[in-house]
């Protein structure tokens, strides 16, 4: 077990925070969109609005993490089976990857700050208002914000079904060495 | 009522006059001073009162003082332009849940009727429309003042109170039972055109 990324294999770290952000993300969407249909009177009504924000502010500190361990300990090399259309596709959605989140943080973050009041996370502290100088912010960023986020999971889709066909059809190690920690 | 043919001549002059005339005139609703408002009360859960406001709409009155039975009223509202001070909120109002603003971005009131109630107020009915429906409402009007203002113009303001049931308008999404229905209370100022 080692933590840094090998030219062979993903690290601890970088697969940690890879699932870390997958799972999050993947549960940031599911409740955004749960919570946004929710009846007034659903117990979940505020809860879940809350829980959304308060994760959704705080991931952008692992997205930098993981960006900046990204450097500190580059990708192993791409496996010499794959194609070169395969990783030019793959980099593409690596890249949007990265990106995205990011994008959803701050479009999410203007959404709830757009009256000028800050976001409270959990009580536990307050993110203040920054920027409210969009005509009807909340509107505008709320199409931002759905919009990135079915791009996000149609990225995240491709991603997964890549790693799939390397699984299954190709039967390399693509999946495995980002699911095995050696 | 013209026995005499030269009080007819007059009174058709001063018609003609129109905007000149003293007594029957036509106010623009001053949105542009913002001295006009329309603000929305609503139940929350029954506990508490909910307030907001449209800040973008536009209209015009007519006033006879000698006919107050003739006067108009036409309104139009940007419902896209709600305010119930929370952003998230008023996402969720212009959402197809509440006002749909994307369908119906217009809800207007033009008066059909205006009767006075003998003491000062008066009660103004209309068609009003809202999310797509036009029903008729009645609205009681209290006169506030009018006069000449210190920039050369000349003011008429009233007030008026309405009620009625979000559902009678096609909203339906459930906020309980204290909250079926929405009281609008109309602030307008008109300046004599």
């Amino acid at each position: 077990m080692q933590w840094r990324n090998s030219e062979k294999g993903w690290g601890v770290m970088t697969i940690l925070l890879h699932w870390l952000v997958a799972l999050t993300v993947i549960g940031l969407f599911g409740l955004g969109l749960w919570m946004t249909g929710l009846d007034y009177y659903h117990p979940w009504r505020h809860r879940g609005p809350d829980l959304h924000r308060a994760i959704g502010i705080l991931l952008p500190f692992v997205l930098l993490l993981r960006l900046a361990w990204r450097f500190w300990s580059p990708p192993p090399l791409a496996l010499p089976d794959h194609r070169l259309w395969e990783a030019r596709l793959a980099r593409i959605a690596h890249a949007l990857l990265y990106l995205l989140p990011f994008a959803m943080v701050l479009s999410g973050y203007l959404i709830s700050t757009a009256d000028g009041r800050g976001v409270s996370i959990l009580g536990w502290f307050e993110v203040p208002a920054l920027f409210t100088a969009i005509d009807r912010q909340e509107e505008v960023m709320g199409r931002v914000h759905a919009t990135l986020a079915w791009g996000l999971m149609g990225v995240s889709g491709v991603h997964a079904l890549g790693a799939l066909k390397h699984h299954f059809i190709d039967r390399d190690k693509t999946l495995s060495r980002m699911l095995r920690i050696e | 009522m013209n026995k005499n043919p030269l009080i007819g001549l007059t009174a058709a002059l001063l018609l003609s006059l129109g905007a000149a005339s003293a007594t029957a005139a036509d106010y623009l609703i001053d949105t542009k001073g913002a001295h006009a408002f329309i603000q929305f009360k609503i139940a929350h859960l029954g506990y508490s009162w909910l307030l907001g406001r449209f800040n973008s709409f536009s209209g015009e009155f007519s006033y006879d003082e000698q006919n107050p039975a003739a006067a108009r009223v036409r309104v139009e509202i940007d419902t896209a332009s709600v305010d119930s001070n929370h952003a998230e909120r008023d996402k969720h109002l212009r959402s197809a849940d509440f006002f749909d603003v994307a369908q119906y971005p217009k809800a207007s009131f033009v008066s059909t009727g205006f009767k006075p109630l003998g003491d000062g107020k008066a009660e103004l009915t209309g068609d009003f429309s809202l999310h797509g429906i036009t029903r008729p409402i009645s609205i009681a009007v209290t006169p506030i003042g009018h006069g000449p203002d210190p920039w050369g113009g000349y003011r008429r303001g009233f007030e008026g109170r309405t009620r009625f049931a979000l559902a009678d308008f096609g909203i339906t999404r459930n906020l309980g039972p204290a909250s079926k229905e929405v009281e609008i209370y109309l602030s307008l100022e008109g300046v004599r055109q």
